[in-house]
Formats: structure tokens, C-alpha cells, sequence
């Protein structure tokens, strides 16, 4: 088993048109950022993306915006330093949202992952967000129902990967990247390093190979923030 | 008429708020802060009392904000500043670091305010008046926290109340704060109405009361507010 490719454009050659693709990352902490040019570059469109925000500057999700792929935003924060791609789109009608609380987009993705179509949370009740959505009440307290979040494709930013898939993150560039690598149907890892079978300390991997079909070394990746403070724009 | 008291001139700084939020954080309690003004609470720990900050994007215990350009942006809080990590980071993911809230495993959470009303019920998120809609972890740190409490100006830059009887923007939670520091006062949320527990000396109950939009009852005497003046 050896589930290494050999650069970006090979790992995302699959993805077709109106895919739904989860892309890890906090802001630009863990956001795999040679996936996503790689994808613009691939051209597939009418994508529904789930990320925490709605990209910043012009690179990354921001780009994959600008260059209209994007038909529909899963996403709790759709809000930067820079905006103005996703703002743009979304005030001129061109791009759907999907606003969902922070600790709800990871709990459903996670029950996505996890084989769990729905579950109960506090979060939201009584609010806008929850308007249509089942009520119950456990132990006197009122909870919402939430339904899981699966997706085609994962795009996942990694620090080291084996051949099997085992992966390790960097500091908090972890964030969703986990359990988005556990929701899709195929799952695409750029990592900064790859080592071989071994490599890893089994106590120490985060990211089980069963989760993972495709890795990719990106060896020093780019970092959103130092691309936007740079004023860099892609394609 | 009325004296006209210029609320502008004796309020508390947003600094003397935190402040004020500070003193009531237990030793090894575990604290979410919101983003932007209650950040500004982890400066004021008093000496002897160690709280340990979560930050929702996957980061407990961390250090104070780097030197510039000494930044590594895949160390950052939830506001998306440069953090560093001193002895005792833990790192997890997302899914983790919403169990913590949702969870109860939190002691505190500090957030801002739009609008408080009696009940406790809050409006943080969104003016209700369009643009692009964003809610991030609001809606999630309101529940679960063994304390929620609100960091606020006693009143809008127009003057109007913030604490009210009923929330009159879109909500984050219901009946979920617990304590209000406002520019005046410290107000708990108790059985449905608003408590006062202290005010600033230099404004009366009735003219505190006047820029309030609900009845303020007391239990027992008001303290003092009083905050360090450098603050100010």
C-alpha cells in the first residue's frame, strides 16, 4: 500500500464539477494552499466548499472565489482582514451561504466522519439559526437537532505523512484538518515532509491512514498570512 | 429637571472593565475570552490567581503575543493574532476544543455585548440590518461555561440602554449570561431580573437606573466599583 502522489495537480485531478469539498484551516493556519491553487488550476466549478471562514486576500479560498468556482459557502465565519472576494459575491447574489456555529460545524462534520446523521446540541437554540430545525428537551434543557456534514473531497494541510496515510500536525494549524479527513468519501493530504513507514511514532500519529487516500508532499508550503501581507494574488 | 450627569465623563475605560472582570476569575480556572475588547482581560490576572485561556481554534495554556516579526502563523488564537507556546500548550482539534465548551469543562466565558436583556438573554453576533452575516464560536461559547458573563459599555455611543427588558437583535443565546460588567456597573442575572451587585460612586441608583432599560434590584447593600485610575 503506498498512497504518495506526486504533485498537487495529480491529487486533484478527480474532482468534478459541482463537488462538495471540505477544505481544513483556520483562517490561514492549516489551510492547504498548493490544493487549493491546484484545484483552481484543475478548473472544476459550481463547488460547495466548507471551510470556518470564506478566504481573505486573494489567494486560497479567496481565489478559488474570484475565479468563480465556488457556487455555495458552508462556513461559520465568512469574515477577514481582507473580505473583499467573498463579500462581493455574496452581496451581488452570486454565491449561496450557509451560516453554521462554529462548534456545530465541527460536530457535524465530526459525525460525518463518524457514521452519526444527527444529534442534539444547545447551540442556537432560541435563535435565527435554529428556525425549522427539530427541538427536544433532555433533562429539562431545550436542544436542537443538527445533521451530520460529509463531503466528496477533503483538502488537508499535514506536517508529516507516511506511505500509509498517518499524519501529524503543526501546532494550531490542526483545527478542523482531523476530523474534515474523516468526512469525505476521498481524502487529499498535502504534507510538509514525507517519511517512510516508521517514521512516525505510533503515539504520536493524530490522523490515522484509514482516513487518508492521497498524500502529496508539499515541501515548505506557502502560509496564507505571509502571502496576503505580501500582496500576492493567484492565478 | 433633572441634574444631567455626563455618563461620558465618569465611566470606566474599557480597560478598567477587564480590570474589574479579572478580579473575579478563580486560581486555575479555565477561561475562554472573547475576541477583540475581553481579550484584554487576561492582562489584569491578579498576582497569586493563574487562569489557563481556550482559544476555540484548538490551543489551552498558551504564551503572550509574539515580538514582531518573530510571528509563526500556524500559532494563532481565534482572533487570528500570533500566539506563542510556553510549557503547558495542549493542541487539539476543532471538534475537541468545541467539546470543552459545549461540554461544561469550561469555568468562565468572556464575551461583548450588542444587547443584554433580564432573563440573560444575549445579542452579540449580528445588527440585524443585512451585510454578510457571521457568527464564528458565539453561539457555542454561551452554553456550557459554568459562568457566561458580558463585557459592555452601560449604554450605546447614542446614549440608549443596552441592558433591557427584551433583546431587540437577532439573539446568540438564551437566558445564558450570568454577570454584566458594564462602564457603570456589575449586574447579575438572577430569576429572571437584573441584580445590581456594585456601581462607580460618582452616579446615583437613579440615575443609574434611568439608563437602564429594565428595574435594577439590589440584594443587600451596592458595593463600590471602584478600578485602578491608571486605567483610565
Amino acid at each position: 500500500m503506498d498512497k504518495r502522489l506526486t504533485s498537487p495537480a495529480e491529487a486533484v485531478a478527480g474532482i468534478k464539477d459541482g463537488a462538495v469539498v471540505m477544505i481544513g484551516g483556520f483562517g490561514g493556519s492549516g489551510a492547504p494552499i498548493e490544493l487549493i491553487h491546484a484545484l483552481i488550476d484543475q478548473g472544476a466549478k459550481d463547488l460547495t466548499v466548507i471551510n470556518n471562514n470564506a478566504g481573505n486576500g486573494h489567494v486560497g479560498i479567496a481565489a478559488l472565489i474570484e475565479q468563480k468556482r465556488v457556487a455555495k459557502m458552508i462556513c461559520s465565519f465568512p469574515r477577514s482582514a481582507d473580505p473583499v472576494v467573498f463579500t462581493e459575491a455574496y452581496l451581488a447574489g452570486q454565491i449561496e451561504l450557509e451560516l453554521v456555529p462554529q462548534g456545530t460545524l465541527a460536530e457535524r462534520i465530526r459525525a460525518g466522519g463518524a457514521g452519526i446523521p444527527a444529534f442534539y446540541t444547545p447551540t442556537s437554540f432560541g435563535t435565527d439559526l435554529a428556525k425549522g430545525k427539530p427541538v427536544e428537551v433532555f433533562e429539562g434543557r431545550p436542544y436542537v437537532q443538527e445533521r451530520w456534514l460529509k463531503a466528496d473531497f477533503a483538502l488537508i494541510k499535514a506536517e508529516a505523512a507516511d506511505p500509509h496515510g498517518n499524519l501529524t500536525y503543526r501546532m494550531a494549524a490542526r483545527n478542523f484538518n482531523p476530523i474534515m479527513a474523516m468526512a469525505a468519501t476521498t481524502t487529499i493530504v498535502q504534507a510538509s515532509r514525507i517519511v517512510p513507514l516508521g517514521g512516525i511514532d505510533p503515539e504520536q500519529v493524530v490522523t490515522p491512514g484509514i482516513f487518508v487516500d492521497h498524500v502529496v508532499e508539499v515541501a515548505k508550503p506557502a502560509q496564507e498570512e505571509e502571502l496576503n501581507r505580501a500582496g500576492a494574488v493567484y492565478p | 429637571m433633572s441634574d444631567v450627569i455626563d455618563i461620558e465623563a465618569i465611566k470606566l475605560s474599557n480597560a478598567q472593565i477587564a480590570w474589574r472582570a479579572a478580579q473575579d476569575i478563580e486560581d486555575g480556572a479555565y477561561v475562554n475570552l472573547g475576541i477583540g475588547f475581553p481579550e484584554m482581560v487576561a492582562k489584569f490576572q491578579p498576582k497569586g490567581k493563574q487562569a489557563i485561556f481556550h482559544t476555540e481554534n484548538g490551543v489551552l495554556d498558551f504564551g503572550e503575543a509574539p515580538a514582531k516579526g518573530e510571528e509563526d502563523w500556524d500559532c494563532i488564537n481565534a482572533g487570528k493574532k500570533a500566539i506563542t507556546i510556553k510549557p503547558g500548550t495542549a493542541f487539539f482539534h476543532h471538534a475537541d476544543s468545541f467539546a470543552m465548551v459545549r461540554g461544561g469543562h469550561l469555568d468562565v466565558a468572556i464575551l461583548g455585548a450588542y444587547q443584554v436583556a433580564q432573563n440573560g438573554d444575549l445579542a452579540n453576533w449580528s445588527t440585524g440590518k443585512g451585510g454578510v452575516p457571521a457568527v464564528g464560536g458565539a453561539m457555542d461559547l454561551v452554553h456550557g461555561a459554568k459562568r457566561v458573563a458580558v463585557l459592555t459599555d452601560h449604554c450605546t455611543k447614542k446614549g440608549e440602554p443596552k441592558l433591557l427588558a427584551a433583546c431587540t437583535m437577532p439573539l446568540t443565546g438564551v437566558g445564558c449570561v450570568t454577570r454584566i460588567y458594564t462602564s457603570l456597573a456589575v449586574v447579575d442575572v438572577v430569576d429572571g431580573g437584573f441584580v445590581l451587585r456594585e456601581k462607580i460612586p460618582a452616579i446615583t441608583l437613579e440615575a443609574l437606573q434611568a439608563v437602564t432599560g429594565a428595574p435594577l434590584g439590589t440584594e443587600g447593600p451596592v458595593g463600590e466599583l471602584i478600578c485602578p485610575e491608571e486605567l483610565k
